[in-house]
């Protein structure tokens, strides 16, 4: 038996009827043809599904659809069209801090919540964020690079606006 | 004039994944689709008594069940032997087990719904009676006498053998003045590409086409087993492999739930979707390594090496991949043995064992990794026993530069390789002396760091002796067709495939600098068998090295055309001519004569113009296949740098050094991050990974929680330099790259264990180098020197 839910993602009202066993991320890949979310293991330890809930990385294969009642979600297609993280895309570019690009999604959405709890990381700091993310193509190091430029970089802005 | 080619270019289809647009095949949806999930064997071996599907088949959602009488009779049956690897034995595989199941997790039924979900819950009431049978997990064992047998339809559990010998190797080792030696336990681990295998078979009786949406590296070798294996004409097969979640080799084997899919959609004449959730992947992509290596090696007295004797026990599951063989890996890795120094003489002894687990196959850096760990392993003690520091050792006996070509114990013929000048680009990053300074200093304070080096030898670039002489249907050669648009823009459609590698930039810059214009004028579609001419797409890092040359020499040809048609436009010498910025050009004024935009215009909309006979057709096509040396080699040498904790066993890798030569680099950003790439794939399993198995047969920590993987906190920075040794087989010069990394930095990475653990007689021969068995290293040698 389906049931309503209501919420809002990437700023649009979204209501729908779903399975209550239906996960968030199911819910964004199949409903709502958001398929920027990936999926790699199901069972929140690869990191490749994370959008955030209320401003929060949640794993999306961990949180029901029906939990997101209510709530505000952002997923890689709201943060890339609001441009929110324009400047963490672009460093992850510049350094070719993604290869197959199938964890990029919940790479960016760490490295997004990351600088914002902490804007001036170390790089043991940024390595330990990305604890719960997966890579199998980069090495990490890349990735670590791309986050740490941006931090400098975002520092040096916040700086010379004052 | 700008040239492209090794210059650090940004890829542009980077853009596409940042933005959450990637095209992977687990992200489709095709209308009227179905979803498949099978229904797996419980345990590892027994005969099939029963499989009730009545329940399961009133399950809401279900739109068919199938079982081997209907599925396996649209398939003809796949065998995983070689011809040139004689007496080689593999008993015939179809989709579903038949009266006999071999593996836990082989498939004996499939589930057809509307949803995935769906498909699951009737898989739960699917009732399977097994008569269960005392599996045969371990491989020494499966090769004794009177052993049961792993797989009842094969002779018996001896996959292949082979024996590598040279005249003299006894003499060697009975006139040495040393011989050390120590036995290997290399630990079997898996791809876990990030996205799961992920396939949607589209059957389309109306015009009798197959259309496969399929995560793969090699879409041409699908498109030929598709098309064989279900009776198909080749034209009416089509394989699209648009963006992959990760391959590495795990994506180019033929498995059970793809073939599956095909002949489910030819027989519900729908689109047939399977994508492997996490689980499954762990009990059905194909696993890598699992070996058991005894090494010896005979030095003389100042330290050189005068041999090498090496026995490789591989089990490989209970059944050889195809259509490459599970047999390949332990072929490379006796054949690798040694292969960075001058050893006369050699002896290498390969079993390759039938059991009852998931097959083994190709895994980037096929065979490297084991035959470096045992060869830089007993090296570094060579080094112990003749008092030599681990870079003079290797000084010593490392093939000279200007020594080629040579040619190894094992038969490999090297062009030009540069281990001596690589030695020295080591030394100087690591700077061993301040190493051992620190090293000495911090022990005194409890603290234990170690560092260790290993020379490699890379396969790339395979010619038609890998495979083809062995039967198998794996292209050597790739193809290229390039175009100039009638604006003047460039479009590159090509075998070799895109995972993530940089394959379309690379080819993008070589392209562009054929005809004188900037990258981002030159499109690249590959993936498409559809689109794109036929070849061997990227596997054993064919990418730059034959894919490059392909595009290279497709390129020079459209370059001869659009000169022979400036030349008829211009009334001048096509010789007098070249193309740059975007312009045919006087050659000795330097000056425009005509734009490519002009050329394009003429050509397409007013051929009228031209003089009668010109050719005006501006698309070419080029298949090349790599000839002269059989493969090529590269070469390089890698440093890790740990620290051990010698009380809970937990090793802190700090540094990482890699000096690699692919020959020329067409783009040094890409290069870097695939090596340390696969430096990380290659710490992994010494540290981390590894698929356990029970007595039973079980995998006991089949999961992204249990199954361990290397993660941004436990990686060091890995520091990078580079040597170029053009290949001279190729106008291009570049050879491959994406095995470098993986295959020494195991190898690294144990010597630097064993550096740290040296004050207290420890070694680790295992991997991987779990805190266990370090601490059970470290208790051993505790007793060894208490317990005389």
């Amino acid at each position: 038996m389906k049931v309503m839910l209501s919420t809002t993602v990437n700023g649009e009202q979204v209501q729908e009827a779903v399975l209550p066993r239906t996960s968030l991320a199911d819910f964004l890949r199949e409903d709502l043809g958001l398929t920027g979310t990936h999926l790699g293991c199901e069972m929140g330890a690869c990191g490749a599904c994370l959008v955030l809930m209320d401003g929060v990385p949640v794993h999306a294969c961990l949180v029901l659809a029906v939990q997101a009642e209510g709530s505000t979600i952002e997923t890689i297609e709201g943060l890339n069209e609001t441009g929110a993280a324009a400047d963490l895309q672009a460093r992850f570019h510049d350094r070719n801090a993604l290869q197959c690009g199938f964890c990029t999604n919940g790479m960016l959405m760490s490295a997004q919540a990351l600088l914002e709890a902490n804007p001036a990381p170390t790089r043991d700091e940024i390595r330990d964020a990305l604890s719960g993310n997966y890579c199998r193509c980069t090495g990490y190091e890349a990735i670590v690079d791309a986050i740490d430029t941006t931090a400098r970089d975002r520092a040096a802005r916040t700086e010379a606006a004052k | 004039m700008t040239m492209h080619i090794g210059q650090s270019q940004r890829r542009e289809n980077a853009r596409r994944h940042l933005s959450g647009r990637g095209h992977f095949v687990s992200d489709l949806t095709l209308p009227r689709m179905l979803h498949a999930v099978f229904v797996r064997s419980p345990m590892a071996k027994g005969r099939l008594v029963e499989i009730d599907t009545s329940e399961a088949e009133q399950s809401p959602g279900v739109v068919r069940i199938l079982t081997a009488a209907e599925l396996n009779a649209r398939c003809k049956p796949w065998v995983g032997t070689l011809a040139h690897f004689a007496g080689m034995q593999s008993p015939p595989m179809n989709i579903l087990a038949e009266e006999e199941v071999l593996w836990t997790g082989q498939p004996v039924a499939m589930i057809i719904a509307k949803s995935r979900a769906e498909a699951e819950d009737a898989a739960d009431l699917v009732m399977v009676d097994i008569e269960d049978s005392e599996p045969v997990t371990d491989g020494a064992a499966a090769l004794q006498d009177g052993a049961p047998l792993a797989n009842s339809a094969a002779r018996n559990n001896l996959c292949y053998e082979a024996l590598l010998e040279t005249p003299a190797v006894n003499e060697a080792f009975a006139d040495a003045a040393h011989v050390v030696e120590a036995s290997f336990t290399f630990g079997r681990h898996t791809a876990v590409t990030l996205e799961p295998r992920a396939v949607i078979a589209d059957f389309d009786p109306s015009s009798g086409a197959l259309t496969v949406h399929h995560g793969t590296q090699t879409p041409y070798q699908f498109q030929d087993v598709y098309a064989r294996h279900f009776g198909l004409p080749e034209g009416k097969v089509r394989v699209i492999a648009p963006d992959v979640g990760g391959s590495f080799g795990m994506k180019l084997h033929v498995y059970n739930e793809e073939m599956g899919a095909v002949a489910a959609s030819m027989i519900l004449e729908r689109p047939v979707r399977y994508v492997a959730d996490r689980l499954e992947s762990f009990l059905s992509d194909i696993h890598a390594r699992d070996h058991i290596v005894k090494g010896r090696m005979a030095l003389d007295a100042e330290g050189k090496i005068l041999a090498m004797d090496v026995d490789d026990l591989a089990p490989v599951g209970a059944v050889s991949a195809y259509p490459r063989t599970s047999a390949a890996e332990g072929n490379q890795v006796i054949r690798l043995m040694g292969a960075p120094y001058n050893m006369p003489d050699y002896r290498g002894r390969l079993q390759v064992a039938f059991q009852n687990k998931v097959q083994t196959s190709q895994y980037r850096a096929v065979g490297h990794p084991i035959a470096c760990a045992v060869t830089e392993a007993l090296v570094e003690r060579a080094a112990e026993v003749t008092g030599l520091d681990p870079f003079e050792i290797r000084a010593r006996n490392l093939i000279a530069d200007d020594a080629y070509p040579h040619v190894s114990a094992t038969g490999y013929q090297f062009e030009k390789l540069s281990h001596q000048a690589s030695l020295a680009k080591l030394r100087e990053m690591m700077d061993p002396d301040a190493l051992r300074a620190d090293q000495a200093r911090l022990r005194e304070q409890g603290i234990y760091r170690g560092f260790g080096i290993a020379s490699f030898v890379e396969i790339t670039n395979p010619g038609a002796a890998f495979y083809g002489v062995g039967g198998a249907r794996i292209s050597a050669q790739d193809g290229a067709v390039v175009r100039m648009t009638p604006s003047g823009d460039i479009h590159c459609a090509i075998s070799v495939t895109e995972q993530g590698q940089g394959t379309e930039t690379i080819i993008a810059q070589v392209v562009a600098d054929q005809l004188g214009v900037s990258p981002e004028r030159v499109s690249v579609t590959t993936g498409d068998t559809a689109t794109t001419p036929s070849g061997g797409a990227t596997w054993a890092c064919r990418g730059a090295g034959i894919g490059g040359e392909t595009a290279l020499r497709a390129g020079r040809k459209l370059r001869e055309r659009i000169l022979t048609l400036a030349g008829a436009l211009l009334q001048a010498d096509p010789a007098t001519l070249r193309l740059e910025d975007g312009a045919v050009v006087d050659v000795a004024t330097g000056e425009a004569r005509i734009t490519l935009e002009e050329i394009g215009r003429v050509a397409t909309y007013r051929p009228d113009t031209l003089p009668d006979g010109v050719d005006h057709s501006l698309t070419v096509a080029h298949h090349f296949a790599p000839s002269g040396y059989p493969f090529d080699f590269t070469n390089g040498i890698q440093g890790s740098l740990v620290e051990v904790d010698v009380e809970t066993g937990i090793v802190r890798i700090l540094k990482h050094w890699v000096v690699e030569d692919c020959g020329r680099i067409i783009n040094p950003l890409l290069v870097d991050e695939q090596i340390r790439g696969g430096v990380v794939q290659g710490l992994g399993p010494a540290f981390f990974e590894e698929c356990q198995y029970d007595t039973d047969g079980q995998l006991t920590n089949g999961s992204l929680a249990d199954y361990l993987v290397p993660m941004a906190c436990e990686m060091p920075d890995i520091e990078i330099a580079h040597i170029e040794t053009p290949t001279e087989d190729t106008i291009l010069g570049a050879k491959g790259v994406g095995e470098a990394g993986t295959a020494a930095a195991g190898a690294a990475a144990m010597n630097a264990v064993n550096d740290a653990l040296r004050p207290f007689g420890a070694r680790l021969t295992q991997t991987p180098m779990t805190p266990l068995r370090i601490l059970d290293a470290l208790d051993a040698a505790r007793k060894q020197r208490t317990d005389p």
